[in-house]
């Protein structure tokens, strides 16, 4: 899913203890120089920095903005490198024709991958741009110094960017680690710079692709097939081309859409014209409930993730649970959206996608195209959670404008199309055995985690929504599974705990009920709560502290500085007069081992009357390596605690034996004002010069296990199925 | 108008206190009651589990909760304003928390506020506790409910004080009251039904007091005699007729009414709403069994016809579900309707296609008055915290009154062959009046 | 032609009756700040304030309007010179994606015009038409906090001003 994987061996430090991985993975080419980050693929330090002779400065990223800050930190690192301001950046995001091809922005990879490259692009630059002073002046390049674009000579004498940008070619290959500032003296990174998009969005500027205005542009809507594989066997199109402001209808099979001058116009069209097709529908859906069970009961290939075997002290105590949690979906507030022109030359798409390129590819596809006649241009959309519709309806805009070349085409998704055809998170199950010696430590500990696959990102055509509509389907690949270290069920399956004995297996089920992909965390989310759940059941069956207890067996130093910072700042140690009904929860994880640390204390009381949880103080600690925009962290993790919270809460999507009932908010309840937790706190332990670390899928896991088991300190039951919802809380806290 | 309308409310008054100090006097001797001995809160382990379970249950089948709860408050704890014609009167904190709770409670006092209205201190209880109803429940069944209650978590919390215009605020006249229209006795059963049918009879009467809503009320507040289930209001909102009245275009039947009580929607009928919406939040609690006796016992009060089956295919199928709507031709109301309403109620929206019937199924839009379609566009349905269901956004901030007036004249002639509604914008400004947000 | 007053403009607008207002401020009036969201009324992206109450837009046909005064966010302030709600939604750093954000600063405007100093309650009970799903409630919270207490410095000096 990722265009770099990074080979990493897992080494649990400590304890004398051998750790075997199992990671699919090419071997390191002896030759290669490895370039860091997203410098791999993109070697050539032009791509991704320009000065022009004005000075004015164009940095390009292959990542794309998607709500999480990522415009103001990649500004942040090029400016600091560069010694700018900030406001002198001008910085490309994701487009086909003029950025790097960084895949997808997904995984928590940004930082790692564009971060890295742009930090050492940028340092390389001004390196080159100080030597030629040096190389002019015949100083040495430690005399000069840079304030703000301009290079200051011993002697007074200045050159600025701009010109000596004139006099030499960036058009050179990255060198590794060249011309990095010491994070000692930093001035931009680490520092808590204001978001460079927030103003435009709270006075009503032009933030979104759904903003996006053109002359001569039509509104498109497309009507969906009531269900997977539904073939349309009549519909109306005269009575609908005769509405007013409609121009076209475009029907191809059981592909439908509208074309009208005004929105409001094309909304009613759409209706009118799904009013009157009728469909003929062969989808069987599982029963709701049992979907879970289901996946867990499904054929499976069995992938490996660890094995570790060791001599231990021998077993007294033996505990078993299994966890599940429902589909669910990213449910972006803004309905997903696109433009598309579409000409003798070739086809342009506005998308708010997480990959221009991938998506490209499959557009290509999909229209009959040659991939270079056809562009992607990221621009921002509404909140993104991974693979939502933001693909799908830039097939809508491509196949629709094709119909009136010439003139851009606006298709935004109603509600319940975004609803309904969005592909889901996976439903999962997982299973987990613990057994503790006398001492009260884990020496045995077995886990299978059951899913499909979490990454269904079209990068060929068969992948788009559309695809089963036409009247001539490209080929569907088969569902993968996304390897480990990064996993796509088994994403974080491996404990990140000191264990003497552990098997972890994953079971890939390929067969999908549902359409599901990659929705934020991918398995991460459950693998933590039933992980970190299950290490508080232990620390029960022990009789310990679930501090202590994780601390006990838990070596990563950066990982305890984090428990122990989230402990402390709640004030774990100092527990409150116990007041019935009141429990308080703790849960850490580090985001697939690989990234952001993140730990989480906090309390909550139940409702008895009503099972209904409420939220109170929730505080987290968190070690993303080199923070560059601190406040952008804490908005991070923020963010990932509160939405995981309603996951957690709340989420399960519905449906019957044909249909999604989900259909709208009222079919999918997510947690609103009046339920928030009392306060959020994120405490940041700045690691300076250290990597940076993916945050935005750090928190979800860690606040899922939080909850519940606050839940079983309030109240004393163990919910093992998501979501913790009042009506499996009073069921299970009885009268 | 409004001149005159003080002078009738006040010969009302008048009148009303006249009648009750006549009762009062006419039955001197019980206007002033003992107060009962306080206990120590008993012990959870004093009640049989068992006992408590089923006090949950009939705890639920009599909404205790809706009453005693304040808007965010915790369940039972009180301090809810219940609006009433004579002001506003406040449910009290019923955990057994000894202060401001029943904690000092025993069962014998307990039993005499359920059947008689009158509090442990002796004090009279208004009726806006259904103690006319309960007084007809069985010892077993408020010995349960006290089991229940006085095992809730104490909560320390008073109500506040009652806001009632005098006289009404003079507790000895509910005795006048109570010898007017308080029927002690307990519920019998009809020996010509069966089993079933009398446990629903007796969940109506005695335990759900579903007559405090369905059944109009006289001028001093009491269910008018030989009107049970007839009708009436609550929280200003229209509560339907639960008999031969029933203006529902298609007869309920005891399955889809079960399917309504436990869900708070059926798609032959629609959605619960107003102070309805919280009723089948609980009865979504008890056991089937509970609710599918009220059901049929109701059922059998309405008139029978055309019955399709509860869920959603079989009316669709039956064309039940969406009776064409007839075409009216009043381009602002039919602009209104198409911007405010189609998004959701359109023949075509999502909403209508995935089985939510017709509006023309609706028991409002076919009701002798205005004010429950009224009610439902100034209000709308809440949300639920955490519960999918039916909801619908409030429209009174932006519509004024003469454009509710004009939807709700619209929606009647579009979607109910009965007669068109009089004096509708009247009906708004006295429902934004009474608020009526539930 | 009907004609609508925006931000204290008069427009005259050539649309149908029932258009939602949120199409008309979107494409005919060329304001972005309210966005489509659900067109159902439940999740307030779109919400503007008439005669100064918080509405739904996509709810809103403009048949309703003739005679009424529509605020957008655009009526609130620039860039430059933001309103007192939009300024404290900027300092909290209240967004992120920030789709629903233009209908947060609405609503709460609306709130806190009739609620100088509400509650925590008050405030909560006042956004729960709104979704925000990238989880920024606390900030949203705090910066409509920020926002009251903002105004409420502010009101006595209008006060001796007037």
């Amino acid at each position: 899913m990722t265009a770099v994987l990074s080979r990493r061996s897992l080494l649990a430090a400590g304890g004398g203890l051998l750790v075997f991985v199992a990671i699919p993975g090419e071997p390191a080419r002896a030759d290669d120089v490895p370039l860091p980050g997203s410098l791999k693929g993109t070697p050539l330090l032009d791509a991704w920095i320009r000065i022009g002779p004005d000075g004015v400065i164009t940095a390009f990223t292959g990542k794309a903005e998607l709500g999480q800050g990522l415009k103001t930190a990649l500004i942040q690192v090029i400016a600091e490198q560069l010694d700018i301001a900030p406001a002198r950046v001008t910085l490309v995001t994701a487009d086909t024709a003029r950025t790097p091809n960084e895949g997808f922005t997904a995984g928590s990879h940004s930082m790692q991958d564009s971060g890295t490259a742009l930090l050492n692009a940028a340092a390389q630059a001004r390196l080159l741009l100080v030597e030629t002073v040096a190389t002019d002046l015949g100083v040495a390049a430690e005399t000069l110094t840079v304030v703000d674009g301009v290079v200051h000579a011993p002697g007074g004498a200045t050159h600025d960017y701009g010109s000596l940008a004139a006099k030499l070619s960036l058009h050179v290959r990255a060198q590794p680690g060249g011309g990095l500032k010491d994070p000692a003296a930093y001035r931009v990174m680490g520092t808590s710079m204001p978001r460079t998009d927030i103003p435009a969005k709270l006075t009503g500027g032009a933030a979104y692709v759904q903003d996006m205005h053109m002359p001569g542009m039509l509104h498109a809507r497309a009507v969906r097939q009531p269900s997977a594989g539904a073939t349309l066997l009549r519909v109306d199109t005269d009575a609908v081309a005769r509405m007013p402001g409609v121009v076209k209808v475009v029907r191809d099979g059981s592909y439908l859409a509208v074309i009208a001058e005004g929105e409001w116009q094309a909304i009613k069209a759409m209706r009118t014209l799904g009013a009157s097709a009728e469909w003929q529908e062969t989808a069987t859906l599982p029963v709701q409930a049992d979907a879970p069970a289901l996946i867990r009961s499904l054929p499976a290939r069995d992938i490996p993730v660890l094995s570790w075997t060791n001599p231990a002290a021998p077993a007294v105590k033996r505990i078993s649970a299994r966890y599940t949690r429902p589909y669910q979906m990213h449910g972006a507030i803004g309905p997903s959206c696109a433009l598309a022109v579409s000409s003798d030359d070739g086809v342009t798409v506005w998308t708010h996608t997480q990959g221009v390129f991938p998506l490209r590819a499959a557009l290509a596809q999909l229209l009959g195209l040659p991939a270079e006649k056809v562009r992607c241009v990221h621009v921002e959309g509404s909140g993104c959670y991974g693979h939502n519709g933001a693909d799908d309806v830039a097939a809508d805009a491509a196949l629709i404008a094709r119909a009136v070349p010439g003139r851009p085409v606006r298709v935004q998704w109603m509600r319940e199309q975004e609803h309904t055809s969005e592909p889901y998170g996976p439903a999962m199950a997982a299973e987990a055995t613990g057994a503790l010696d006398a001492e009260g430590r884990i020496v045995d500990w077995d886990y299978g985690v059951w899913s499909n696959t979490h990454n269904r990102r079209p990068n060929v055509g068969g992948l788009l929504l559309q695809n089963a509509a036409l009247p001539t389907p490209l080929p569907v690949p088969p569902p993968e599974p996304i390897p480990m270290p990064e996993g796509g069920g088994e994403r974080n399956s491996n404990p990140i705990y000191a264990l003497t004995n552990a098997r972890v297996v994953s079971h890939f089920v390929p067969e999908m009920p549902l359409r599901v992909s990659a929705m934020r965390a991918l398995g991460a989310y459950l693998n933590v709560f039933a992980i970190e759940s299950f290490m508080d059941e232990l620390a029960i069956a022990a009789g310990a502290d679930p501090v202590t207890f994780r601390l006990r067996h838990l070596t990563d130093e950066r990982g305890r500085a984090v428990v122990q910072a989230a402990a402390d700042s709640f004030g774990w140690g100092k527990p409150a007069a116990r007041e019935p009904g009141h429990g308080r929860g703790f849960a850490f994880a580090r985001y697939k081992n690989l990234g952001a640390y993140c730990a989480v204390a906090l309390n909550l009381s139940v409702e008895h009357e009503t099972g209904r949880i409420r939220l109170g103080r929730v505080v987290a600690a968190v070690d993303s390596g080199q923070p560059i925009n601190p406040d952008g962290i804490r908005n991070q993790i923020e963010g990932a605690m509160v939405q995981a919270a309603s996951w957690t809460l709340y989420e399960q999507v519905r449906f019957d034996r044909r249909h999604i009932a989900s259909t709208d908010w009222s079919g999918y309840p997510i947690m609103r004002f009046p339920a928030a937790p009392e306060s959020v706190e994120v405490h940041i332990l700045p690691r300076p010069g250290q990597p940076f670390l993916g945050t935005g899928e750090a928190g979800q896991g860690p606040i899922a296990a939080a909850i519940a088991n606050a839940l079983h300190d309030a109240v004393g039951v163990r919910l093992r199925d998501l979501p913790l919802s009042s009506e499996r809380v009073k069921a299970a806290i009885g009268v | 108008m409004a001149q005159s309308a003080r002078i009738r409310l006040h010969r009302y008054v008048v009148v009303a206190v006249v009648i009750l100090a006549v009762a009062a006097g006419a039955a001197g001797a019980i206007a002033w009651r003992p107060s009962m001995p306080p206990i120590a809160p008993p012990d959870r382990a004093s009640f049989a589990e068992t006992e408590v379970a089923r006090g949950a249950a009939l705890a639920a089948l009599g909404d205790c909760a809706a009453c005693h709860t304040a808007e965010n408050g915790r369940p039972y704890t009180g301090g809810r304003g219940i609006p009433t014609p004579f002001g506003i009167v406040y449910a009290t904190n019923i955990t057994p928390d000894p202060a401001t709770g029943i904690g000092h409670w025993s069962l014998d006092a307990f039993r005499r506020a359920m059947r008689d209205g009158i509090d442990r201190a002796g004090r009279h209880l208004y009726p806006v506790l259904p103690y006319p109803h309960f007084t007809r429940a069985t010892d077993d069944d408020i010995a349960a409910m006290y089991a229940f209650l006085m095992t809730r978590a104490p909560v320390q919390q008073k109500a506040p004080a009652n806001a009632l215009t005098f006289p009404f605020n003079w507790r000895p006249l509910l005795a006048g009251w109570n010898v007017l229209f308080l029927r002690p006795g307990m519920w019998r059963p009809d020996p010509s039904k069966d089993a079933e049918w009398n446990h629903g009879a007796y969940l109506v009467e005695a335990i759900s007091h579903c007559g405090a809503c369905h059944t109009p009320h006289n001028l001093l507040g009491a269910e008018q005699g030989g009107q049970a289930l007839a009708g009436g209001e609550a929280e200003g909102w229209y509560a339907p007729p639960l008999q031969a009245g029933s203006p529902a275009p298609v007869s309920w039947n005891a399955d889809a009414l079960a399917t309504y009580l436990r869900t708070g929607f059926d798609a032959g009928h629609g959605a619960a709403a107003g102070p309805m919406a919280p009723v089948t939040h609980q009865l979504a609690t008890v056991p089937d069994a509970d609710v599918h006796t009220i059901a049929v016992y109701v059922a059998s009060l309405m008139p029978s016809g055309p019955t399709p089956q509860a869920g959603t295919p079989q009316t669709a199928a039956t064309g039940l579900a969406n009776p064409a709507a007839r075409s009216v031709a009043d381009p602002q109301a039919l602009a209104i309707f198409n911007g405010a309403c189609g998004a959701c109620h359109g023949a075509d929206a999502p909403m209508t296609r995935a089985g939510a019937p017709s509006l023309a199924l609706g028991t409002a839009v076919n009701a002798p008055t205005s004010r429950g379609v009224v009610d439902m566009i100034l209000h709308g349905l809440p949300w639920r915290e955490g519960h999918a269901g039916p909801y619908m956004p409030a429209f009174s901030a932006v519509l004024t009154d003469a454009q509710v007036a004009v939807l709700a004249t619209y929606l009647r002639a579009r979607y109910s062959d009965r007669p068109p509604w009089q004096d509708v914008e009247a009906t708004v400004q006295a429902a934004r009046r009474q608020g009526g947000g539930t | 032609m009907i004609k609508l007053t925006v931000n204290g403009q008069e427009h005259a607008v050539d649309a149908e009756p029932d258009t939602p207002l949120l199409y008309v401020l979107r494409n005919d009036l060329g304001l972005n700040g309210a966005k489509f969201g659900c067109g159902l009324g439940q999740c307030g992206a779109c919400t503007v304030i008439v005669d100064g109450a918080a509405v739904f837009s996509c709810l809103t046909p403009i048949a309703l309007l003739p005679g009424r005064q529509v605020t957008t966010i655009e009526g609130l302030g620039t860039e430059d010179a933001p309103g007192p709600v939009q300024r404290a939604f900027m300092t909290e750093q209240a967004a992120q994606c920030g789709y629903c954000i233009a209908g947060m600063v609405m609503r709460a405007q609306a709130l806190l015009a009739h609620t100088p100093d509400p509650s925590e309650q008050e405030i909560r009970d006042g956004l729960n038409p709104n979704l925000c799903r990238c989880g920024t409630h606390m900030r949203i919270l705090a910066a409509v906090r920020r926002a009251a207490s903002s105004l409420r410095a502010a009101a006595p000096t209008k006060a001796a001003a007037q």
